[in-house]
């Protein structure tokens, strides 16, 4: 019992880890006023990114070393993921396009730029089969050393990839950075209302554009975990299913904060694959238990628009242009 | 004498066809208060504004400490040590008063609001403000969040300070604490310039004041050599006739008996203050008073869009001759007990017409409900639309056109076309002819006048004291939100106008909160 209870936690936590990497990446680029929707294709896009880098480079080389993997993989994500909200940011940003529509937009684009990527990288190179980059998928899942010594604790809770503990790392620096630092203090003054920002003297549309593309390569490398962590550098198409959207249920979840964003995330991992841990549940039951996530999201929704707390509510200009003329 | 702070020589600004600040000169001292006084759309604040790097003037010169200054925006002003404080305030809701100070400043050093917090402890005792600076801002009342602006504004050094209406949201005891506080601020050697048009604040507090009138500057005087009428007399200028074709008004029915109104708002500050009075079919009501005395809630709680806590207003149906109890109704029920109240707001586009949709759709705004079945029948409105552009010469390229792409005159003629082709028996207007050019106007007095012939109870806001007098046949004067006078148009002064306009109404909002 305790075994499968580990086993339990452990399984949410490497579920909770994508889930982490998108809603720490789009609090940060909600805190803006940005309302991105097209995380969960930013998402999709930093993982096809960093398989297509992983094979590239596996593809050319006999022995692939380890770090190279990694580095070459990480840095196509980032480049991928960073481009896709790029792309986010010019359109609402510089050509004040409609918030929602791109962002839904550009998940729509993500997804089939991912699919396509998946369907026909081996195409262009004469191989048939599905991607597997045996190498670099290996040298993500390398666990802490240790790890295996300190049995069942070990097991649940060190024996991890390094993008799971930058997941949380990452998450702790921005909740540091949001409420510590003078520069969080005017990101967060932005999203909250813009014209007294930009009377303040602070550059709008330098601190969306970048709290946006920061967000964006956060959240790229949830895709990233996904790809060469928990798949193990096999890409499947619509693999990643709707983590995306859990991300940024996830955000509403945390309140717009990024600390809580580490154990909702677990929590919301959690609720995504217990239905694997029932015993005896119809295919029918499964999809039901699966949609718990979003019914929680629904009552936080409920709960935080009762309780009226100043502080529980989105940023105040979430999701709206702002015009330097309108002041 | 040494060098004036801040020496403004011929100023001019323009929006388009309309000129705000005319060859406008002004100086003020260190250590001095100056009133900067005008009516409505004088040309106070954008004067101001062009001093704290809002705007860029067209023509003229600035100087700061007797050195040529190019501010071109707020950060400008900023490192001139210029600071204004705006009407509207522009803080951060769920910031505490330390964050919003700091906020977009580039300081050395670690961030650490805890030696924020202290700073703005140190500037509160210094000048006698109480503030908490750990408070968050949407706990504050409003004289608080002013006392945020202000020591924002000193935080940064500024040694130039600019409050634009700064009582107008305030009680009397926390003017009075205001008021303490700029004494202070001047005789800590700071040069003030004040935005009022409360002529007893003026008297009050101020050194010199200085008069514009229709954007032009009409003179500065020593506070302790003036006195009211004077001040009044430089601000109204003297009457000049219109010549609007005034008819008498011939049987005259009470329609519509206010009595009593109060209402609060959501700020908590009272906008209505017993306003009690009658307009009555076959007479043009016009309504003055200084921007936001509660022109707008009052036309707003008739029109059954401003829900008010106590009062009654009572229409008498001309049909029937029976009173209908207009209380907390919606605009739909109200419609549904036969009250024909036609309105035009303020906010044309965003209350009267919908910006995006055509002529004809605007018109159907106001009769989507009528015939049966599935679908809309568009003729009726369609012909509607097209007499309207005929007979108001409304230039559009087409009644297909969106409104928005009208201009403001354009705009506000299909807006008071359609409301009087449901031939009201009530129309309310507010600010008809702002923005309008000098022909557009006079067709929609000709409008208003041909109505009030037809019967109508006319109520008229107003900013212009001159079309008041030679419009409408009486004027009722808010200050405050308080009624402040009903005067006979025919036998009023400007300067009569012009006294109640700025009358601190006894026993109204300003005491009782």
């Amino acid at each position: 019992m305790l075994f499968t209870i580990a086993q339990f936690i452990k399984a949410a936590i490497i579920q909770g880890i994508p889930l982490l990497f998108g809603s720490t990446g789009e609090i940060i680029t909600e805190k803006s006023g940005n309302l991105n929707l097209g995380i969960p294709g930013i998402m999709y896009v930093g993982g096809i990114s960093g398989i297509i880098g992983g094979y590239l480079y596996e593809h050319g080389n006999e022995n692939p070393v380890p770090i190279l993997c990694i580095l070459i993989s990480l840095a196509c994500s980032l480049f991928g993921s960073a481009l896709m909200s790029l792309i986010y940011a010019f359109l609402t940003q510089t050509l004040k396009a409609n918030q929602n529509v791109t962002g839904l937009a550009l998940t729509t684009f993500g997804i089939g730029l991912g699919n396509f990527f998946g369907g026909s990288l081996l195409k262009f190179f004469n191989e048939s089969g599905s991607i597997s980059l045996i190498n670099t998928g290996l040298a993500y899942k390398k666990t802490l050393p240790f790890a295996a010594k300190l049995g069942l604790f070990g097991d649940t809770f060190l024996s991890f990839g390094f993008l799971a503990y930058l997941a949380v790392i990452i998450a702790i620096i921005a909740s540091l950075f949001l409420n510590r630092t003078r520069t969080g203090l005017n990101l967060r003054a932005i999203g909250e209302n813009p014209a007294t920002a930009d009377a303040a003297g602070i550059n709008i549309t330098r601190y969306k554009y970048i709290s946006t593309l920061v967000g964006g390569m956060i959240a790229g490398l949830g895709g990233l975990y996904f790809v060469m962590d928990y798949t193990a550098g096999a890409w499947t198409n619509n693999g990643f299913g709707d983590r995306g959207w859990l991300a940024i249920a996830i955000v509403i979840f945390a309140l717009w904060k990024p600390k809580s964003a580490i154990w909702s995330s677990f929590i919301f991992g959690g609720l995504y694959i217990i239905c694997v841990y029932i015993p005896g549940l119809s295919s029918a039951a499964k999809e039901i238990i699966k949609m718990l996530p979003y019914l929680v999201t629904i009552l936080v929704l409920i709960f935080i628009s009762a309780k009226k707390k100043k502080e529980h509510q989105p940023p105040a200009s979430l999701g709206l242009s702002y015009f330097r003329e309108d002041r | 004498m040494s060098t004036p702070a801040i020496e403004l020589k011929n100023i001019t600004k323009t929006f388009g066809s309309i000129t705000a600040n005319k060859n406008v000169c002004l100086t003020v001292n260190s250590g001095e208060i100056l009133s900067l006084l005008g009516e409505n759309g004088s040309g106070k604040t954008t004067l101001m504004n062009m001093i704290s790097g809002i705007y860029f003037p067209d023509a003229g010169q600035i100087f700061i400490d007797g050195k040529e200054a190019v501010i071109r925006s707020p950060k400008d002003a900023f490192d001139y040590k210029i600071g204004m404080i705006h009407q509207h305030f522009k803080l951060v809701d769920i910031f505490t008063a330390a964050e919003n100070v700091v906020l977009g400043l580039k300081e050395d050093g670690k961030y650490n609001i805890k030696e924020v917090e202290k700073k703005v402890a140190e500037i509160s005792s210094r000048y006698g403000f109480e503030i908490s600076p750990s408070k968050k801002i949407y706990e504050m009342s409003v004289s608080e969040k002013q006392t945020v602006e202000i020591i924002k504004v000193l935080y940064r050094g500024a040694n130039i300070l600019i409050l634009d209406e700064p009582t107008a949201v305030l009680t009397p005891q926390e003017t009075q604490k205001l008021f303490a506080v700029l004494r202070k601020m001047k005789e800590d050697g700071k040069a003030i310039v004040i935005i009022t048009h409360k002529l007893h604040e003026v008297l009050d507090i101020s050194d010199r004041v200085s008069v514009l009138r229709k954007g032009e500057y009409i003179g500065t005087l020593n506070t302790a050599e003036t006195n009211e009428a004077e001040l009044t007399e430089m601000m109204v200028g003297k009457k000049i006739s219109l010549d609007i074709n005034r008819s008498e008004p011939e049987n005259c029915v009470d329609r519509l008996k206010v009595e009593s109104l109060n209402c609060i708002d959501s700020d908590g500050v009272k906008v209505l203050s017993d306003i009690s009075f009658t307009a009555r079919g076959g007479e043009i009501l016009g309504v003055a008073g200084i921007a936001g005395s509660g022109q707008k809630e009052l036309l707003e709680a008739i029109a059954g869009l401003q829900k008010y806590d106590s009062g009654s207003i009572i229409y008498s149906d001309p049909k029937s001759g029976k009173d209908v109890n207009l209380k907390n109704k919606s605009p739909y029920q109200i419609k549904e007990l036969g009250v024909r109240l036609s309105f035009v707001p303020e906010d044309r586009l965003g209350m009267g017409l919908v910006g995006n949709m055509d002529i004809t759709d605007n018109m159907m705004l106001r009769s989507y409900r009528k015939g049966r079945g599935a679908f809309l029948k568009r003729n009726a409105p369609r012909e509607l639309a097209k007499t309207i552009v005929k007979d108001l010469e409304v230039v559009t390229p087409s009644i297909n056109t969106p409104i928005r792409r009208l201009s403001g005159g354009n705009v506000q003629k299909v807006l008071v076309g359609r409301e009087i082709s449901l031939s009201p028996s009530v129309l309310m207007t507010a600010y008809a002819v702002r923005g309008l050019d000098i022909n557009s106007s006079y067709l929609i007095y000709n409008l208003l006048n041909s109505q009030k012939e037809k019967g109508v109870a006319v109520i008229f806001v107003g900013e212009d004291l001159d079309v008041l007098i030679d419009l409408c046949d009486k004027i009722m004067v808010l200050s405050s939100g308080a009624v402040t006078g009903i005067v006979d148009a025919k036998t009023t002064t400007k300067e009569e106008l012009g006294r109640l306009m700025t009358k601190n109404s006894k026993g109204g909002a300003d005491s009782e909160q």
